[in-house]
C-alpha cells in the first residue's frame, strides 16, 4: 500500500516477454549473433511421458518375471543386404562426431555398446580406428559434408547410414566452431586448423529419392551388397518420408524426432523446425504396412530415448529398435553434478550444461581439449554405458511380459493408452480410460 | 585385353571382377561394351587397371576411385569420379552436374564441358576441363584445384576453403568469399604440370588464380549478408 493505504498492483511477469525471452534478447542485442548449443529441444512436448501401459489382465495373461523368457534380439538389414546386422539389443548408439566428441568418448561408446550387444556409430568427420576397433558393430554414416569419407572406411563398416536429416535440425547443416578443431580433427576433415567447419545441408551429388536411389546403387556397388543401407531422416514428413526411403532402397528408416540432439546448432532450430518424436512413429509404420515391408524394412526411432518404458513405447507404437544420443553422453558422465562447480564457471548448472559447441566440457566428453579429455577413462565410461544399456533392456522387458509378451517385438499399439488428447491423436492410442484417440472415426 | 559386355552380363559381374584384381593381376587392361547409360559403371575400384568404357554412362562411373585409370569414350551423367581417392578419370565428352564432387586425390580430365557443381566439395582431386564449367562449382571446395580452360558460370567457388581455380576465360561471377588472386610461380609449376597431364593445350600464363579471401572462416554477424 502506499502512504495514502491505497492497494498497490503487485508486479507481473510477462508470460510473453519472460525472463529467459528477455534474457536472450539482451544476449542477441550485445552479440550480434544467434544463440548455438547441443543438445535437442528442451521445450516440453508431447513424449512418451504421456502414455501408459495397460498391463496384462483377465483378457491377457503376463509372462513370470524371473522364468519366462522375453525375447530382445533384432536383425537389422534383412531386405537387401547379404549380412544384416545381428543386436543382441533393440537400442543402438546414434551417430556423434569424432570432432564433436573426443576421442576417449568415442572409444567409450564403442566398448559400452559392443559389451551390451549392440551398435554404434560414427559421425560427421569419418572413422577413427579407435572406433572400429572398440566396436563390434560399427555403423558408418554417409553425410553430406563427406567429411573424412573414404570407400576403405565404408568397406570397413557393418552398415551405413545415409543422413539425410536430424530431428533437431531437419532442413539444416552444421557448424563445428573453429575451438574445437585440433590437428587431427582438421586433418580428418581436409581444413585448416582453427577455422569453423560448415556441414552442408544438402548432400553434394544427388538431390531428391530418385537420385537417392541411383546413390545406394553405387555404395550397394562398392561395398558389394554386403552390409545394410540405413536412411536416417528428420522428423518432418515421417510419412512420406519413410515411403521415399523404402523406395530409394533402404534396409532400415532412422527416424530422428526434435528431441534428438545435435553437437552444435542454433537454439531457434532446435526449438521450432520438426516434429515430436512421439508425433513420427505410427505415421511412419503407417508408411511401411501400407507398402507391405514392417519389419522387413526395418524402423529405428531416436530423439529423446531415456529408458527401458520409452524403448517398449517406441517398439509398440512400431519400432523395431531405437537410437540413443544423449542419454548415452549422460551414462557416460556428461552433465555430471560432480563438475558443478565447474559448470558455475561456465555460467550453467548441471543438467543444463549444453554448450558443447564450446569445447569446455567439464565432463571431458564434448571436447578436444587434452587437459579435459583426460578426465573421462574410456574403459569406466565404458562400462556405465553398457550398464545402463542392460537397465534398459531389462526395463523393457518388465513392461512387455507384464503386458503378455515373450519378444519386445511384440508389444503393439493395443497395449497403450494416453493421458492427454495430444498424446492420444499423436500416438493413435486411445486416451485413458476411452476407446477413442482423435482423428479416430465414429466419435 | 579384357571385353565385357554390361548389357549382357551386369553391373554386378563387372564391378565385381574389377573390384576383386590386386596390383599382382595380369587381368591390366579392361574394356566395357555396351554401357548404354548405365550407373554406377566401375565404381570402387583399387588396383592400378586401366579400363575404357565404350560409349556414354548415367550417374557415379568411376566413383570412389583408387589407383585406377578410367577412361570414357562419351559423356557421364551425374557425380563421375565423386569421391575419388587417386588414380585417373578422363571423360572425352561432357560431364553432368557433380564432376568430382568430393574427391580427395586423383585426376579427373573432361575434354568436353561440365555442368555446374563440378567440383562440389572437393578435397584434395584434381580437375581439369578442357571447356567450360557451369554455375556454382567448386562450392565448399576445401582443396585441390580446378582447372578450366574455357569460362566459369555463376558463382565460382562460392564458401570456398584452400582450393584453388585456374580459369583461362571469363567467369561470370565470384560466389561469396572467392576473389581473384595473385598468380605466383608456384602456381605456374602447378598448372604447367596439370596441363601437361591432362593433355592441354594451353599456357599457363593465360590463366587467372582464384581462391578463399578466408574472411567467412570463422563467423562474423557483419558478414551475416554472404552468407
Amino acid at each position: 500500500m502506499d502512504s495514502n493505504n491505497i492497494p498497490r498492483t503487485v508486479p507481473i511477469q510477462s508470460a510473453t516477454f519472460s525472463n529467459p525471452i528477455n534474457a536472450e534478447i539482451r544476449r542477441a542485442a550485445a552479440t550480434g549473433i544467434y544463440d548455438i548449443r547441443g543438445g535437442g529441444a528442451k521445450r516440453r512436448v508431447p513424449h512418451f511421458d504421456d502414455l501408459l501401459f495397460l498391463g496384462a489382465s483377465i483378457s491377457r495373461y503376463p509372462l513370470e518375471g524371473y522364468r519366462e523368457k522375453c525375447e530382445t534380439k533384432v536383425t537389422l538389414g534383412t531386405r537387401f543386404a547379404k549380412k544384416p546386422i545381428e543386436l543382441d539389443i533393440p537400442i543402438t548408439i546414434a551417430g556423434m562426431s569424432f570432432g564433436a566428441l573426443s576421442g576417449p568418448a568415442k572409444e567409450a561408446l564403442g566398448r559400452g555398446a559392443s559389451a551390451a550387444g549392440t551398435s554404434t556409430t560414427t559421425g560427421d568427420g569419418g572413422m577413427t580406428p579407435e572406433e572400429r576397433g572398440h566396436s563390434t558393430k560399427l555403423v558408418y554414416q554417409y553425410l553430406p559434408s563427406r567429411y573424412g569419407m573414404n570407400p576403405d572406411d565404408l568397406r570397413k563398416a557393418d552398415a551405413i547410414e545415409v543422413v539425410v536429416g536430424q530431428g533437431a535440425k531437419p532442413g539444416g547443416g552444421g557448424m563445428l566452431l573453429g575451438q574445437k578443431i585440433s590437428d587431427r580433427v582438421a586433418e580428418m576433415r581436409t581444413l585448416p586448423k582453427g577455422i569453423d567447419q560448415r556441414s552442408a545441408c544438402r548432400h553434394p551429388d544427388w538431390t531428391g529419392p530418385d537420385d537417392l536411389e541411383i546413390k545406394i546403387l553405387e555404395l550397394r556397388e562398392i561395398t558389394d551388397w554386403q552390409v545394410p543401407i540405413y536412411i536416417k531422416v528428420g522428423g518432418t514428413r515421417p510419412y512420406y518420408d519413410t515411403a521415399l526411403a523404402v523406395k530409394a532402397g533402404a534396409d532400415v528408416v532412422v527416424l530422428d524426432g526434435m528431441q534428438g540432439g545435435t553437437a552444435a546448432t542454433q537454439d531457434v532450430f532446435i526449438e521450432h523446425v520438426g516434429l515430436p518424436t512421439l508425433s513420427c512413429i505410427r505415421p511412419a509404420v503407417q508408411a511401411l504396412q501400407d507398402l507391405g515391408v514392417h519389419r522387413e524394412v526395418q524402423l529405428i526411432v531416436s530423439g529423446g530415448i531415456r529408458t527401458g518404458a520409452d524403448v517398449a513405447k517406441a517398439m509398440a507404437l512400431g519400432a523395431d529398435a531405437v537410437a540413443i544420443g544423449t542419454a548415452a553422453l549422460v551414462a557416460l558422465g556428461d552433465n555430471d553434478p560432480k563438475w558443478e562447480s565447474e559448470y558455475q564457471k561456465l555460467g550453467t548448472t548441471t543438467g543444463a550444461y549444453d554448450d558443447w559447441h564450446e569445447g569446455l566440457d567439464p565432463a571431458g566428453i564434448t571436447t578436444q581439449d587434452p587437459e579435459l579429455m583426460k578426465r573421462l577413462d574410456p574403459v569406466d565410461a565404458g562400462r556405465r554405458l553398457r550398464n545402463y544399456l542392460k537397465v534398459m533392456t531389462l526395463e523393457a522387458q518388465t513392461i512387455a511380459r507384464a503386458c503378455g509378451h515373450n519378444h519386445l517385438h511384440n508389444l503393439e499399439p493395443e497395449d497403450l493408452c494416453a493421458l492427454t488428447m495430444e498424446a492420444a491423436a499423436m500416438a493413435r492410442v486411445p486416451l485413458a480410460g476411452t476407446d477413442w484417440y482423435p482423428g479416430k472415426a465414429g466419435f | 585385353m579384357q571385353t565385357y559386355d554390361l548389357e549382357a552380363n551386369g553391373l554386378r559381374g563387372l564391378n565385381s571382377a574389377l573390384q576383386e584384381l590386386n596390383g599382382s593381376t595380369n587381368k591390366t587392361a579392361w574394356e566395357i561394351v555396351n554401357p548404354k547409360g548405365s550407373h554406377a559403371i566401375a565404381v570402387g575400384l583399387n588396383s592400378p587397371v586401366e579400363v575404357t568404357v565404350k560409349g556414354s554412362t548415367g550417374y557415379y562411373c568411376a566413383g570412389m576411385n583408387q589407383q585406377a585409370t578410367v577412361r570414357v569414350e562419351g559423356s557421364v551423367g551425374p557425380g563421375v569420379a565423386e569421391n575419388m581417392m587417386s588414380g585417373t578419370v578422363i571423360v572425352d565428352g561432357d560431364a553432368s552436374q557433380y564432376a568430382g564432387a568430393t574427391g580427395h586425390g586423383g585426376l579427373l580430365v573432361i575434354k568436353g564441358n561440365a555442368s555446374s557443381r563440378c567440383g562440389i566439395s572437393m578435397k584434395g582431386i584434381d580437375i581439369v576441363v578442357h571447356g567450360n564449367i557451369g554455375h556454382m562449382c567448386a562450392f565448399m571446395a576445401q582443396a585441390g584445384n580446378l582447372v578450366v580452360l574455357g569460362d566459369a558460370g555463376d558463382a565460382l567457388g562460392d564458401s570456398c576453403y584452400e582450393a584453388r581455380f585456374f580459369v583461362r576465360g571469363s567467369v561470370k561471377s565470384l560466389g561469396a568469399d572467392c576473389i581473384e588472386k595473385e598468380m605466383r610461380p608456384e602456381h605456374i609449376e602447378i598448372l604447367k604440370d596439370l596441363l601437361a597431364r591432362a593433355g592441354a593445350d594451353a599456357k599457363p600464363e593465360e590463366f587467372k588464380r582464384y581462391g578463399s579471401a578466408r574472411k567467412l572462416y570463422n563467423f562474423d554477424v557483419d558478414n551475416a549478408q554472404a552468407y
